[in-house]
């Protein structure tokens, strides 16, 4: 297998590393696999050039997971005051239990179930006989012993298969209690290709249950909302701070450090397309929200944070950008994740030759013009599209047509996204759904100084004598957004590409294995 | 308070399993088929791709105790498989596994969703034979893994049957010990071929993960590292002149297996921890190779009653909560009364009436109420916990929420353990691993005498 050394680099051109990835497979398997693989050309297309979002080939070793872990796993997980009950055999739920290093503030005295794995632990005779009365019953065991003030239901693999109807169930006990909204996830591990399936239908039912539920108005003068934040190694908290100090006020973040309260009261402030990832990008994000609310006071203490929180991460940047400076890095991670962690790579200065989504969408890759044109397969017409209205009488635009075109025309593009493939380099290779197989095979030819994915590669990357940075779950570290978080980046990444372990890996012996003749002992 | 809505009072459930002390069936057999030399466990995963998550689920948590790269591949079955079989994509993944990866053996195991549409993998792996999609001198073998039925050591004792299911007797005896190790660490498997090795006993150890999922870094990868146990070793399984299997939940399926198509005999053992267990295992030992003991492992042992005499003072009387699998926690229950502290609280996650039974047995002389609960969970063991106090939890990573709200010293033992280090490489089995217990169950006790002991009572020497 391969072995990565740090002798001479042999340049490989992206042409080439691309027809050796597709060297081994069969003739079919090679012909997909070439259709997910791009040679960048930075070109903003309508038509996509790039295939994403397809089914992952039976037997080739995948970094995908499943629907479940989408919607229970990722968005519904770091929600702490739902009641999260898994509707399946014990393994499911199991696995999402605590894995994904969400942090959460409950206080002292706020409801917390997220330290909490509830699982119905479906036995043979639920699979024959039907798993509903059971459901119910640990619907009711959960109500009971906790009171909380909603229990959401997730169905895995066999729920579907039995045709247990856990809508019904989770209406009716809603119905009998009164006083705990009771919901449930068609989140199946089989639907679509991907998480991403999953995390389309937590958003769905999100918006159908809890969404609106609150007309309370907040107190705060700029409110918004933070979607697509996990609160993972603290990044949430993080960010909270900082708009604490700008005096924005976040309504609900989906989902990291949530409640059910905030989900409910979410549709009374805006969302805006930003990236809190990169110290750069947050002051570009902080900016942009400030513009969309266009009043002198935000703009004005935006200016202000930037100026305190910049010079600590220029200081940063001026000590450890000389040892990362040229290196080159490699992710394939989420569904726009390694889009967000180049930026903080560009201010490192190091090269991202490699990247790519684990469960990306063609639009993720080269902007959202290529919507339109994007073909729905079976798997993606499975999964249901929610047809949003606006509620007559809750609907308010924060901003006229004519106000956003005047936005829009100042450059501000508020719900725009050019994709990853616009931010990379010519020529360098934008690769969907990459495997173990080619991962292993990436870094031989090209021997990136840091790769990053998430655990299950971790190890073998590391083995070959690379640094591995988790991009999922941060491996231990985090926050990394925002200011503080980039700087803590930055040493986490100094200390990995940096580290002495990686010159450990040949002993004395094995570096000079001549022998020149015996020793004498003087 | 990290498990703050946990109440004290105990209230029956019927249907909601609260923070469980178990997990579903494949990992296990992921884990056992992760022992073969050469192997690729292959998660059998019928219906969409989406369902591909049960083999990253199994892969990210073994990944994530072991911290090794753990290979495994998955059928990703189209939605078209959930009303025509999942037999087309098998038959592709075969072809492309053997393309891409080429492992010597493809371990196909099952979950829930290809058990309940009702796929027959022994007709599929006909097929994949028929249609030539089996190069020469590869194998197919598959276990039947329902994640509706037992526990993660169950899914284990499936495939160690299954691999068990590869003997081929030649009819001349290979004057060597079948030795079924049951779901332990690597370094529990490497110290049992220690042991064999200094007695001298010629072994087939089975499964072996010791050298796959303890591997050295050096700058290379191998998807397929040295260790585990080779095909020609399982084959020849047959012609041993017995089985010990350590352990009733994980071993002792396979091991009746070779007896009952065979003729191998077996003896079915607890799994050698502690003093008396690891005493019942030598002493097997040397009864079926007919070798005396060596003076090392006597002196072994003695280091350990010694080091069990020398502290006795702080282990008497202790209260200890336990929670695991079956065939460790009986080990452990054992040993624990042996150095006459006091197990009173001990769950399993995995169903059987058996484990109550001989738990019950092994703690009858202590003198206190013991709870035991085979399918039980974590959520019970904790309000045990707060009916009546424990000085000690040993258990897997989980037990940490309830040490830190009860503020109970406590020791990691068991699966998963996600944020210690060192279990892969120090074993627990033996009369070494005992030791090693010891030590760890000292340093957390003596580690809280010295925190807690006033100034005037604080002692330099313990």
């Amino acid at each position: 297998m391969a072995t990565a050394t740090k002798k001479k680099l042999v340049q490989w051109g992206p042409a080439e590393v691309k027809a050796a990835l597709l060297e081994k497979y069969p003739p079919k398997v090679g012909r997909k696999r070439a259709k997910q693989i791009m040679i960048n050309e930075a070109l903003q297309n309508d038509t996509p050039e790039l295939t994403a979002n397809v089914r992952t080939i039976p037997g080739i070793i995948t970094m995908r997971g499943c629907t479940y872990a989408g919607c229970k796993g990722v968005i519904m997980g770091p929600t702490r005051d739902i009641v999260n009950l898994v509707h399946g055999p014990i393994g499911c739920s199991f696995y999402a239990w605590l894995t994904r290093r969400n942090q959460t503030d409950p206080g002292p005295d706020g409801e917390n179930y997220m330290n909490y794995c509830f699982s119905t632990d479906m036995q043979e005779q639920d699979i024959i006989f039907g798993g509903e009365k059971k459901l119910a019953q640990a619907i009711q065991e959960a109500y009971d012993l906790f009171h909380p003030k909603s229990i959401a239901v997730f169905a895995t693999c066999p729920v579907g298969l039995i045709g247990d109807d856990i809508h019904t169930v989770s209406k009716n006990m809603k119905e009998k209690f009164g006083d705990c909204n009771v919901y449930a996830f068609s989140c199946e591990g089989y639907k679509g290709v991907s998480q991403s399936a999953g995390h389309h239908i937590a958003n769905n039912q999100v918006f159908r249950h809890l969404v609106g539920q609150n007309d309370e108005v907040k107190p705060g003068k700029y409110k918004i909302n933070l979607l697509g934040e996990y609160n993972i190694g603290g990044d949430g908290f993080e960010i909270d701070r900082i708009f604490k100090k700008c005096g924005i006020t976040c309504i609900s973040t989906f989902s990291g450090n949530s409640t059910y309260d905030q989900f409910a009261s979410s549709h009374t402030a805006p969302w805006v397309k930003v990236n809190f990832i990169g110290a750069k990008a947050t002051a570009k994000s902080l900016r942009k929200i400030a513009e969309y609310f266009g009043e002198k006071d935000l703009i004005d203490t935006v200016e202000k944070v930037i100026a305190e929180e910049m010079p600590e991460v220029e200081a940063a940047l001026a000590e450890i950008t000389p040892r990362t400076e040229n290196k080159t890095v490699m992710m394939f991670v989420g569904g726009s994740r390694a889009h967000h962690y180049k930026e903080l790579f560009d201010e490192l200065k190091m090269k991202t030759i490699s990247a790519g989504y684990e469960f990306g969408h063609e639009d993720d890759y080269e902007g959202r013009q290529v919507l339109p044109n994007i073909k729905l397969d079976a798997d993606s017409r499975n999964i249901e599209e929610l047809e949003v209205e606006a509620d007559e009488t809750r609907f308010k635009p924060r901003k006229s047509d004519k106000e956003m075109k005047a936005l829009d025309k100042a450059g501000y593009k508020f719900k725009q996204y050019d994709g990853l493939a616009a931010d990379m380099d010519k020529g360098t290779l934008i690769i969907d759904d990459l495997n173990q197989y080619e991962a292993e095979k990436l870094v031989e030819l090209m021997k990136p100084d840091l790769f990053c994915a998430g655990i299950k590669e971790k190890y073998s990357i590391q083995k070959l004598g690379v640094p591995m940075k988790q991009l999922h779950s941060y491996d231990s570290g985090g926050p990394y957004a925002g200011f503080q978080g980039a700087i803590n980046f930055y040493k986490e990444i100094d200390r990995l590409v940096n580290s002495k372990v990686w010159g450990f890996m040949k002993a004395p012996w094995q570096k000079n294995p001549q022998l020149s003749g015996s020793f004498n002992w003087e | 308070m990290l498990l703050r809505h946990t109440p004290t009072e105990i209230t029956e459930r019927t249907a909601l399993t609260i923070n469980p002390a178990k997990t579903c069936q494949p990992i296990g057999a992921m884990y056992a088929a992760l022992g073969i030399h050469g192997c690729l466990p292959h998660s059998c995963l019928p219906h969409s791709h989406g369902s591909q998550g049960c083999c990253a689920y199994h892969r990210s948590a073994l990944t994530r105790h072991y911290k090794e790269p753990v290979s495994a591949s998955t059928s990703s079955f189209t939605e078209g498989a959930s009303v025509f079989g999942g037999q087309a994509n098998m038959l592709q993944a075969i072809n492309n596994i053997f393309t891409v990866y080429n492992p010597e053996v493809i371990a196909i195991h099952t979950t829930c969703l290809s058990e309940t549409i009702g796929d027959d993998l022994p007709q599929i792996k006909k097929k994949a034979a028929a249609e030539g999609k089996v190069p020469e001198g590869r194998y197919l073998i598959s276990a039947s893994t329902p994640s509706y039925a037992g526990s993660h050591v169950t899914g284990f004792s499936n495939m160690v049957k299954a691999m068990a299911g590869m003997a081929e007797p030649t009819g001349k005896k290979n004057g060597k010990v079948n030795i079924i190790p049951g779901w332990v660490e690597p370094s529990d498997m490497e110290e049992i071929k220690r042991i064999t090795g200094m007695i001298g006993v010629k072994t087939i150890l089975f499964p072996d993960t010791s050298g796959v999922l303890n591997g050295p870094l050096s700058g290379e990868y191998k998807m397929f590292p040295e260790g585990g146990t080779t095909v020609a070793e399982l084959q020849s399984t047959g012609d041993s002149k017995g089985t010990l299997a350590l352990g009733e939940w994980c071993s002792a399926d396979a091991a009746r297996e070779l007896d009952k198509k065979h003729k191998v005999p077996c003896s079915i053992l607890d799994m050698p921890f502690g003093l008396m267990a690891t005493d019942r295992f030598i002493d097997a030992l040397r009864t079926i190779a007919g070798v005396s003991i060596p003076d090392e492992i006597v002196n072994e042992r003695g280091q350990l009653v010694d080091m069990i005499s020398d502290m006795h003072q702080y282990l008497y009387g202790k209260k200890v909560a336990l929670v695991g699998d079956p065939d460790q926690l009986i080990a452990m229950t054992e040993f624990l009364v042996s150095m006459d502290m006091k197990p009173i609280h001990i769950v399993t996650g995995t169903p059987g009436k058996k484990f109550e039974k001989r738990i019950k047995e092994l703690t009858k002389d202590m003198g206190c109420k013991v709870n035991v609960k085979a399918q039980g969970d974590m959520f019970l063991l904790h309000q045990w916990i707060k009916n009546e106090p424990v000085d000690l939890i040993i258990g897997n990573t989980y037990c940490k929420y309830i040490a830190r709200d009860e503020d109970i010293p406590y020791v990691r033992w068991g699966f998963p353990i996600l944020d210690r280090q060192g279990h892969q490489y120090f074993p627990t089995v033996g009369y070494k691993g005992g030791l090693r217990l010891l030590e760890k169950i000292l340093g957390v006790l003596l580690d809280r005498k010295d925190r807690d002991d006033s100034e005037s009572k604080f002692e330099l020497v313990l």
